[in-house]
């Protein structure tokens, strides 16, 4: 038969039919990249970087929310209370013992001053996004005075950490700065 | 044998005849639009070709050239062509001009857009950044009729794919092996340099201006954009029409092909990479069939 | 062919699936031992091509549909933010839109080959007529595919193609305003078009189905044309048309790769990039190349045929051109099939190729003059191939005599010299 008969130099052979065949592997594999990474957001989405919002009108105790990313952002310019109801939990106490705040150093503690920005600590701005399973947790609610999960039942704090249910990480910060004292620009 | 003799015979002359009357009808309707007095067919002269940097397999832009181009553009042509697609991000991406991220932004800020409400429900102003749009000169199609005398100044995104002097026979044949895909950027430089006056007896209706190179008509509404040294070039290129066509066509060609480059770089690899694996299948192919005689 | 199968189920899994679900019976009869002439050519490699092809075009339609906005306000700034945004998008729309002229130049050459080797004929004219199915369906398909980017031509494209119907007598606007859901075309024309753009590649897809079973039933016409007498005249299609139908992938592949990243625009018409404008018709609309042959027929009846109006007639004559073929295996009364045994038809096989060639070329042409009656001539030449030389040549002509079998031609050829073996016995066998 073709392929069991030629006796004279069977390496020679074998090479060829292995060069051809990883060859043909590695260019399907490669023909396939595309058509997965298209699946990707495109260049036009991650063009999408910030957004300014007019912080001035929003009374203590009150909260806006904006659409950041397609995600909604709540901004909410927190009471001295509830300022100091999220400084005076020890962090031990904390199920997420980090700050998750884009702002700060990745290994930065919960603490509240490294949820807020030093000297704007009355102004919160978190993406409001339960860290669960993706749902938008109603504000002002729960048993810590802070964020209640309704989808399955996690309860967030006055600085937006997770304190009880299933949701395993605090409500993260996304890039923010200050552009003056009444502009907050977010990304 | 006679009888084959007779059947070839009428074969032949049957194909021969249908051959004969087909080109004959085509070379009396070509030698009849040479002769024709008034042009019909336009454009009345084909354009010259231009070097171009981005031309063949292993084209490149000239990232200098599309630099002056979209200057030549914001100076030039944008108070009338709108670009809608591109967006001012793309000034800074691979493949483009090659203006930093920080240049590109600087370019976007000199325009504003209207972008949403604010609270009261009023329209929003902000400078434009780098995922907004060049801006449009007019807010609608038909104010940029009214401001030009009843015609429509095209968007500018695609029109160096949009438009292209048919090539006829044998060009289009040839221009597979070439490969000639520069119709566009040709075109655009022969009709910026091709305004000239009317030969005698033809007259320009008014408001039109003759050029033998616009695609379809002899004249268009379009007056002459560029003149010498209508645009500050500082880096020492003659500041000359011919130039500033040559200029803008680049950069127009870009705009329609902002992945140009990264396609005929992937295309050279994809190449080699089947030109190898073709050979090496026709190798075990020959291996496989060496017994069997076919 | 021969109806048995040589498949013996080994491993366990294949020996549980054989008893609930013989499929790995069906892939092996189909693509492992199935018998193949041994005499085929490049030409019978087009099979393989055409099934990559529909599957390439089917893979990155899925793909650009997930980009795509089917409504005629954004359609087009859509298909650009393919091109320009979406990752790997140029690649993927360049290749979709090749990819369709890649599909045509395949079939074209892949429906020549069966006509110069009569491939058409006993026991394989059902096959045939699939295949003419096949290439309406993709002919339905590339037309509505060729709007979807709602440039000029997809639009004017759309108008006239649709403008047809209105030549049918009494039912013709009522049709024709039902195909385009309103007096013209528009949104709602775009998004059915889209709707049955995405639909029909998998008709086409069953119907390839049925082109492959039938072939298999009736077995591979071959260069010579004769029937297959042994298993000599043999070989399984695994190793060796596998490996020959790859080798000619690969090539087709480097010729698609020429016009997808050297020439990407090279098939398409510049109109097509500028956005669709009911108000403005381009100086002159030309469909994409591959129906060219057949607007040339359409265009080149321009007189009234008693009470059938030029209009009518045209139609008539474009659809006649693609129906004529069903009737092709009766049409063509030799008994011979291949073109080397017929000295008389392989003349008119070529004159009949150039034919179609020409009429492509002057579908391009605009309609005046000369060309007008040079599509006229052609014309009638391209109906009377079907209708009065191939009935004919059955009883003028005399065909050269046929080789006993094809392992005796081929031996005859190679001098004797090459090794008689039994090729047909499977390699995987002792």
């Amino acid at each position: 038969m073709a392929n069991t008969a030629s006796p004279a130099d069977p390496t020679r052979r074998d090479f060829l039919y292995l060069t051809t065949g990883a060859m043909g592997v590695v260019g399907t594999a490669a023909a396939l990249w595309p058509f997965i990474d298209q699946m990707n957001p495109d260049a036009s989405t991650r063009a999408l970087a910030s957004i300014e919002v007019d912080i001035g009108a929003i009374e203590p105790g009150q909260s806006i929310t904006v659409q950041w990313r397609g995600k909604p952002v709540f901004i909410r310019n927190r009471t001295p209370e509830e300022i100091e109801a999220a400084k005076s939990v020890p962090l031990a106490e904390l199920r997420d013992p980090l700050a998750r705040n884009d702002n700060a150093a990745a290994d930065a503690d919960a603490s509240d001053a490294n949820r807020a920005t030093d000297g704007m600590e009355n102004i919160l701005v978190m993406v409001g996004v339960c860290t669960h399973l993706g749902c938008i947790p109603l504000g002002q609610q729960g048993e810590y005075g802070g964020w209640f999960c309704p989808c399955h039942g996690s309860h967030y704090d006055t600085a937006g950490r997770i304190r009880k249910g299933p949701a395993p990480e605090n409500m993260h910060v996304p890039v923010y700065t200050f552009v003056n004292d009444t502009r907050l620009r977010i990304g | 044998m006679t009888k084959t003799m007779i059947r070839w015979a009428a074969a032949a002359v049957l194909g021969v005849g249908l051959g004969f009357g087909g080109f004959a009808a085509v070379a009396q309707e070509e030698h009849g639009a040479e002769e024709a007095h008034a042009p019909t067919h336009f454009p009345i002269y084909k354009p010259e070709y231009v070097d171009w940097s981005f031309a063949g397999p292993f084209g490149t832009f000239d990232k200098g050239q599309l630099q002056r181009g979209y200057k030549v553009y914001k100076e030039v042509c944008a108070s009338c062509h709108s670009m809608s697609l591109v967006k001012f991000r793309n000034l800074a991406e691979e493949g483009g001009p090659g203006f930093t991220e920080e240049q590109a932004k600087v370019l976007a800020a000199e325009y504003t857009i209207v972008d949403g409400v604010d609270d009261s429900g009023e329209p929003l102003e902000r400078p434009r950044e780098l995922k907004d749009p060049f801006p449009s000169p007019f807010p609608n199609d038909n104010a940029a009729r009214a401001s030009n005398g009843g015609a429509l100044p095209p968007d500018f995104s695609l029109i160096a794919k949009a438009r292209a002097v048919e090539r006829g026979f044998p060009q289009f044949v040839f221009d597979i092996f070439v490969p000639y895909q520069e119709q566009g950027p040709d075109y655009i430089h022969a009709l910026l340099t091709g305004y000239q006056d009317p030969p005698e007896g033809v007259t320009v209706p008014e408001g039109q201006y003759y050029n033998p190179y616009f695609i379809s008509g002899m004249s268009l509404a379009m007056a002459p954009p560029l003149s010498d040294e209508v645009v500050e070039y500082t880096d020492g290129t003659p500041m000359t029409v011919d130039q500033y066509s040559k200029d803008v066509a680049a950069f127009l060609m870009w705009a329609a092909e902002p992945h140009l480059e990264a396609r005929k770089r992937l295309g050279f690899h994809a190449m080699i990479f089947m030109a190898v694996f073709a050979g090496l299948l026709y190798l075990t192919k020959r291996k496989v069939w060496r017994d069997v005689a076919h | 062919m021969s109806g048995h199968s040589t498949y013996e189920p080994r491993t366990g899994v294949e020996k549980w699936l054989e008893r609930r679900l013989p499929i790995v019976r069906l892939m092996h009869d189909t693509a492992v031992s199935y018998p193949t002439p041994r005499n085929l050519n490049y030409f019978w490699t087009f099979g393989a091509i055409l099934v990559f092809m529909l599957v390439v075009q089917i893979l990155t339609g899925v793909v650009l549909a997930m980009h795509y906005a089917a409504n005629s306000a954004v359609a087009f700034q859509s298909v650009e933010a393919i091109m320009r945004d979406v990752n790997w998008g140029w690649l993927l729309r360049y290749m979709h839109a090749n990819g369709a002229s890649m599909f045509f130049i395949a079939v074209f050459i892949h429906m020549f080959k069966a006509m110069y080797y009569g491939s058409y004929k006993e026991p394989r004219e059902l096959l045939w007529i699939l295949g003419v199915i096949i290439l309406l369906l993709m002919m339905a398909t590339a037309f509505m595919g060729y709007v979807l980017p709602w440039g000029q031509m997809s639009f004017w494209g759309a108008t006239v193609i649709t403008n047809f119907f209105t030549a049918i007598p009494l039912v013709g606007e009522p049709i024709q305003t039902l195909l385009i859901g309103g007096f013209a075309v528009d949104n709602a024309t775009l998004n059915r078009f889209f709707s049955l753009h995405y639909l029909l590649p998998f008709m086409i897809f069953g119907v390839v189905i049925l082109h492959i079973w039938a072939l298999h039933v009736s077995g591979q016409n071959n260069p010579l044309g004769i029937d297959t007498k042994s298993e000599k005249d043999t070989v399984p299609f695994t190793p060796y048309a596998t490996l020959k139908d790859v080798f000619a992938l690969v090539v087709f592949c480097l010729f698609f790769g020429w016009f997808l990243f050297f020439q990407p625009n090279y098939l398409g018409h510049p109109d097509n990039y500028i956005q669709a404008n009911p108000l403005v018709t381009p100086a002159h609309i030309v469909p994409e190349w591959y129906f060219l042959p057949f607007y040339a027929i359409l265009r080149a009846i321009t007189f009234d045929i008693g009470p059938i109006n030029s209009k009518l007639g045209g139609v008539i004559a474009m659809f006649g051109s693609i129906a004529i073929l069903v009737f092709l295996p009766w049409l063509d009364t030799s008994k011979v099939r291949s073109a080397r045994f017929r000295p008389l038809f392989k003349i008119f096989f070529w004159v009949f190729a150039i034919t179609c060639v020409m009429l492509g070329w002057l579908g391009s042409r605009p309609a005046e003059g000369g060309y007008v009656l040079a599509a006229q001539l052609f014309t009638a030449y391209y109906f009377a191939h079907f209708l009065i030389v191939l009935p004919l040549l059955g009883f003028l002509e005399t065909p050269k005599p046929l080789p006993t079998s094809i392992t005796d031609a081929v031996l005859a050829k190679n001098g004797g010299h090459a090794h008689p073996v039994g090729a047909a016995a499977s390699p995987e066998k002792h």
